[in-house]
């Protein structure tokens, strides 16, 4: 099913219709009132791009970079400064109330940490259930029965619906977690890091329910990690983030096989491999320094900083439009390829 | 952790790997005597030094183990802002590391802050010994922990989850730092991580910790390339890794890491393990050399386990 899948929207993605399109969106965060004031943190800083109907797009970047951001706006947890975010060709951003209410019914989020996103007085029945509740979909006994059935999906046993979460391991809190976001029959999960807070051996048990989960249910994922080789395995196309902006999109494979932009040319290049002999000739392209802080960020590309290739003045004054390198493959930089 | 032996050369780079809870850091501890209470080293030795002339760190009394620490061996751990004085100079601390003991005198003391801070390759290093710890970024943190346990010289380097806390691509910077200075300097290190590709990285040898024993110890590339213990052969395939190049489902091991509070009988990884036998229900395995230099603790071992079951050779 998986691999179908896959070979399928491997050959006509572009007829692939858009389920969520984001527009310039821009999300700052003012700090500092009284004499420090007026400075804000631009987490996110217009950014554009698409999800397409049942893909899985990753989104990676390093701490700080944004991405956790993006992804509560798109869900609709922080308000965007500014910017549209079309969900089946309706703006979120101008939906109020009762409109807007329905409309998350179909769009969930998944947290990193299993631990601090469940209530640890209710029972995990109630956990899972509540957005039944809320939606005014099912009370009492049709309640317990569509829970038990979500438990029975996400792996949990239903014997276990009253008990509380510290009863529970940290995969199996995740399980919980992806329970309650796939109660109301979503079509768009936005799952925040939702692996990377579990031991290793555990990694793989919930990577694998994702992934079981998306063929069942036909489930569209913006999926955001740090972990690049997570990425990788999971998705159709990934986008790539610096510093509140998004400097590369394409296709999984050609984002791996062949990156344009040199930040993601040197994050692939970072991450080590489970192979000595593949890691003795591997050789990271070493950035210098680190992130900068998105309150002052860099003139021109966000990049330029810390880029082996930046060239003056225009890479330190001209910011690079994200755009179409041929074939889907969308890069912001002046100099795409060459490093 | 439970009667674990293994030994480091000179010079070597070892990795210990494992699950949270699998012992690591409590083995790393020990060799400082550092495990806290109500942990105590029940039994065994703790040898450090040239064959003939070792001391035991276990026999050693306060004034002793006081020397030993940072002296002989330096520990780095995963979040250095813990581990640093948030209201003294970066500077300032890497000096009274080496002003606790006494191979330099205060003077070349003094002089040694700034060199150490570029042979971490920080930039600035005068201006940045006079700034206290929070105006480093973390990776800078994380060097300057390294400067401060590298100052007294040790012979061996303990590093526990150093990268673990860090952003990739910093983290490939902090493994390069680790690997040339154990080039250049010659100083041991003992990287104590869950990520198996940054032992792959950095590690000449590696042992794999489960509940609190060590299942497997080899060379990087047995371990990597012929894991015997049926842990390290799941573990290894129950990663993603960034070079696949097919879709294939992670092999995922089912249940839980055992409580150590009450361990099952026999082999301890027998109620997760797919190729487990009779035997493994009820008798511990020992740690048995399978090759030379590997050694498992596994009745089974991986070449028999797949001979007899071919099938699951091609699963991933």
């Amino acid at each position: 099913m998986t691999t179908e899948q896959r070979v399928v929207s491997d050959v006509d993605t572009s007829k692939q219709v858009a389920l969520v399109r984001i527009e310039e969106v821009v999300k700052h965060f003012p700090i500092g009132a009284g004499l420090l004031g007026g400075q804000v943190v631009k987490a996110v800083d217009g950014v554009s791009f698409e999800v397409r109907g049942g893909e899985t797009l990753g989104l990676v970047g390093e701490s700080g970079c944004g991405k956790s951001t993006l992804g509560r706006v798109i869900a609709q947890l922080h308000p965007a400064t500014s910017g549209h975010i079309y969900f089946k060709d309706i703006d979120l951003v101008t939906l109020k109330g009762e409109k807007l209410r329905r409309m998350r019914q179909q769009l969930q989020m998944i947290f990193q940490d299993p631990y601090a996103s469940l209530n640890p007085r209710m029972t995990v029945g109630d956990i899972i259930g509540e957005p039944l509740t809320n939606f005014h979909i099912a009370r009492g006994k049709a309640r317990e029965k569509r829970v038990n059935e979500v438990m029975r999906i996400c792996g949990l046993n239903p014997g276990f619906i009253s008990r509380y979460p510290h009863e529970f391991s940290g995969g199996q809190r995740q399980r919980i977690g992806i329970a309650r976001a796939l109660i109301l029959n979503p079509t768009f999960i936005v799952a925040d890091e939702p692996i990377s807070a579990l031991d290793v051996s555990i990694q793989a048990q919930i990577v694998n329910l994702l992934e079981d989960l998306q063929d069942e249910f036909k489930l569209t994922y913006l999926f955001i990690a740090h972990d690049l080789s997570v990425v990788r395995h999971l998705s159709d196309r990934v986008a790539v983030m610096y510093l509140g902006k998004i400097v590369e999109v394409a296709d999984s494979k050609q984002i791996y096989d062949n990156p344009l932009h040199p930040y993601t040319k040197a994050l692939l290049s970072s991450i080590p491999i489970p192979d000595p002999d593949l890691e003795a000739e591997r050789e990271p392209i070493l950035l210098k320094g680190e992130i900068p802080s998105p309150v002052n960020p860099p003139t021109g590309c966000r990049f330029h900083t810390r880029c082996p290739i930046a060239q003056f003045p225009i890479c330190s004054e001209q910011e690079p439009p994200l755009e179409d390198k041929g074939s889907g493959h969308q890069a912001a930089c002046h100099f795409p390829g060459q490093l | 952790m439970d009667g674990v032996s293994f030994h480091v050369d000179r010079g070597e780079t070892v990795g210990i790997v494992g699950e949270s809870g699998s012992g690591k850091s409590v083995t790393a501890m020990s060799i400082l005597r550092l495990v806290a209470e109500p942990g105590r080293i029940a039994g065994g030795r703790i040898l450090f030094g040239d064959e003939g002339k070792q001391k035991d760190v276990v026999q050693m009394t306060d004034d002793e183990i006081r020397e030993f620490r940072g002296n002989d061996v330096a520990m780095i751990f995963q979040d250095p802002m813990t581990s640093m004085n948030p209201v003294l100079k970066v500077g300032f601390q890497i000096k009274e590391a080496m002003a606790a003991h006494e191979r330099f005198t205060p003077k070349q003391a003094q002089d040694r802050v700034v060199p150490m801070l570029k042979r971490v390759r920080i930039p600035a290093p005068e201006e940045r010994a006079k700034n206290y710890p929070h105006q480093f970024s973390g990776g800078m943190r994380q060097r300057a922990m390294i400067a401060m346990g590298l100052s007294n010289e040790p012979q061996l380097l303990i590093a526990d989850e150093p990268t673990t806390a860090l952003d990739v691509t910093v983290q490939a910077q902090i493994i390069e730092l680790l690997r040339d200075l154990n080039r250049d300097l010659g100083t041991a290190v003992i990287l104590i991580t869950h990520n198996l590709a940054v032992v792959a990285s950095l590690c000449t040898r590696v042992i794999v910790m489960y509940a609190g024993r060590i299942v497997e110890e080899g060379s990087t590339r047995q371990i990597f390339k012929s894991p015997q213990h049926p842990y390290t052969w799941s573990l290894l395939r129950s990663i993603p890794r960034l070079d696949e190049h097919q879709h294939e489902k992670l092999l995922t091991i089912s249940g839980l890491p055992p409580d150590l509070t009450n361990p099952p009988p026999g082999c301890k990884f027998h109620p997760r393990c797919r190729f487990r036998v009779d035997r493994c229900l009820e008798e511990e395995p020992p740690l048995g050399e399978v090759d030379p230099g590997q050694k498992a603790r596994c009745w089974v071992l991986m070449r028999n386990a797949l001979a007899a079951q071919p099938q699951q050779a091609g699963q991933p």
